[in-house]
């Protein structure tokens, strides 16, 4: 029986990792080695790594970080931020990453799944998906959450699946920072829409969040601030996981 | 193992090759990429990694003359692993490309994975090999795959694992081992997996 991820996400900008609340305000979080390296240590079922440079120099740092995590890492590597082609996630991939994530230029140019698909394969392909509520649901937002969309979540990560993605990575713009919980509701509908892995993501803050985004259709939950803040350590959250009835690993 | 041991893995089109040299070089061998048949033949250890389709990678051994390469050194049972679709590559076909042929060197067909299940399958799985595994054992690896093997190929041992059903999550006979699961990918336990497998004896050309 698969057992249920638990993926700590590493924002990283210029080198570092960093934490901002829906998206803004970044501070310093860390190393991105010494802490990809300790979640693997604590159990971490995988790492996301998501760079949120916003410059080209930037984008070659994290070419050099994804190197460097990999180096040391042994468990799965999934990069995102700024991949706009094959060309990029062909860089990416080479630097060490074992999925690649795209986004914004997914929506901007949709054939570049399929793109992905064909080439490197669907269980390297995932679509990340910012979802942020509105009057009927769930608009898709681009550009880091500056930018709306006007598409419903639920209908393109549907769509997406169709043409190739292998996995979801599931955003409630809403909630990223506020360790609120995550948006159940969302990842219920979005799981029934599909037929590959979710991952939940934004919002969590406790066992708790995690164990009720699993119960509602997540396959792996994603974390990042209680992680890094050392509020918990990702062993200590799969203990209460276990307890709470989740099968994970330990 | 023997100091640094030369390890050479195919160079195959689409497969993210980093984290399997990453993998080899934290236990101290020296990973080399290459194409060469007369290396994929002889050398002492080989690493067949598989990422992408199953048409593409066959078509990509095929143009490099590296089918025979491959099936000669499995024969001669010569260290080599096969990671991912590289163990689906052992078989005779599979349901991703129809009308390709395999290496054959198992009498088996990949399937896609069916029933109520997610797939890809993407996360870790536990797997029970045997009794007659010398180099698998128990617990939970990493798995990112749509197709998989069912049965048990004659004079093989097999590691077992579940989803929709039961599935081949590695083979292993004498010195060649096949995993349908990543151990470059799979932590402490993969890490001990590919250093049990690079202390085999390098067999005499």
């Amino acid at each position: 029986m698969l057992t249920a991820r638990v993926i700590p996400c590493l924002d990283t900008r210029d080198g570092r990792v960093v934490k901002g609340i829906r998206f803004q305000g970044l501070r310093d979080a860390g190393d991105p080695v010494a802490l990809a390296l300790a979640y693997e240590r604590q159990g971490a079922d995988e790492l996301v790594l998501l760079d949120v440079s916003a410059t080209p120099e930037g984008r070659g740092n994290a070419l050099d970080t994804v190197r460097r995590v990999r180096r040391v890492l042994s468990i799965p590597l999934t990069v995102g931020g700024g991949v706009r082609n094959a060309e990029d996630a062909s860089l990416l991939l080479e630097a060490g990453a074992d999925k690649v994530g795209v986004n914004t230029a997914a929506v901007e140019r949709e054939e570049l799944i399929g793109e992905l698909a064909r080439r490197f394969g669907s269980q390297c392909t995932v679509v990340a998906i910012d979802a942020a509520r509105n009057a009927g649901g769930w608009e898709l937002v681009v550009r880091s959450g500056k930018q709306r969309t006007g598409i419903d979540c639920v209908r393109w990560a549907a769509r997406v699946c169709e043409i190739g993605a292998g996995e979801i990575l599931l955003t409630s713009w809403d909630r990223d920072g506020t360790h609120a919980g995550y948006d159940l509701e969302l990842l219920e509908r979005v799981s029934k829409a599909v037929t590959v892995p979710v991952i939940a993501s934004g919002g969590a803050a406790s066992a708790e969040h995690l164990h009720q985004a699993l119960s509602r259709g997540a396959d792996a939950v994603l974390a990042a601030s209680i992680f890094h803040d050392g509020e918990t350590t990702v062993r200590a959250v799969k203990q209460d996981l276990a307890r709470l009835g989740q099968h994970v690993r330990l | 193992m023997t100091s640094a041991p030369l390890v050479f893995v195919v160079r195959t089109g689409a497969a993210n090759l980093a984290s399997v040299m990453a993998g080899l070089e934290r236990l101290g061998a020296r990973p080399r990429l290459t194409r060469d048949p007369a290396e994929v033949a002889s050398a002492d250890y080989l690493v067949l990694p598989g990422v992408g389709a199953f048409g593409a990678a066959i078509d990509e051994l095929g143009s490099h003359g590296l089918i025979e390469a491959l099936r000669e050194r499995i024969e001669d049972d010569r260290p080599s692993l096969c990671v991912c679709l590289g163990l689906q590559l052992l078989a005779r076909s599979s349901e991703e490309s129809p009308g390709v042929s395999g290496l054959g060197v198992l009498p088996l067909d990949a399937g896609r994975f069916a029933g109520p299940v997610r797939v890809p399958q993407l996360g870790w799985n536990r797997i029970e090999p045997e009794p007659g595994c010398r180099l698998l054992q128990a617990g939970h690896v990493y798995f990112a795959n749509s197709y998989r093997l069912t049965e048990k190929p004659p004079g093989w041992n097999v590691a077992w694992s579940e989803y929709g059903g039961r599935f081949v999550a590695a083979v292993e006979r004498g010195n060649v081992l096949g995993c349908q699961f990543h151990p470059e990918l799979s932590s402490t336990l993969g890490q001990a997996l590919l250093g049990r497998w690079l202390s085999m004896e390098p067999q005499p050309c």
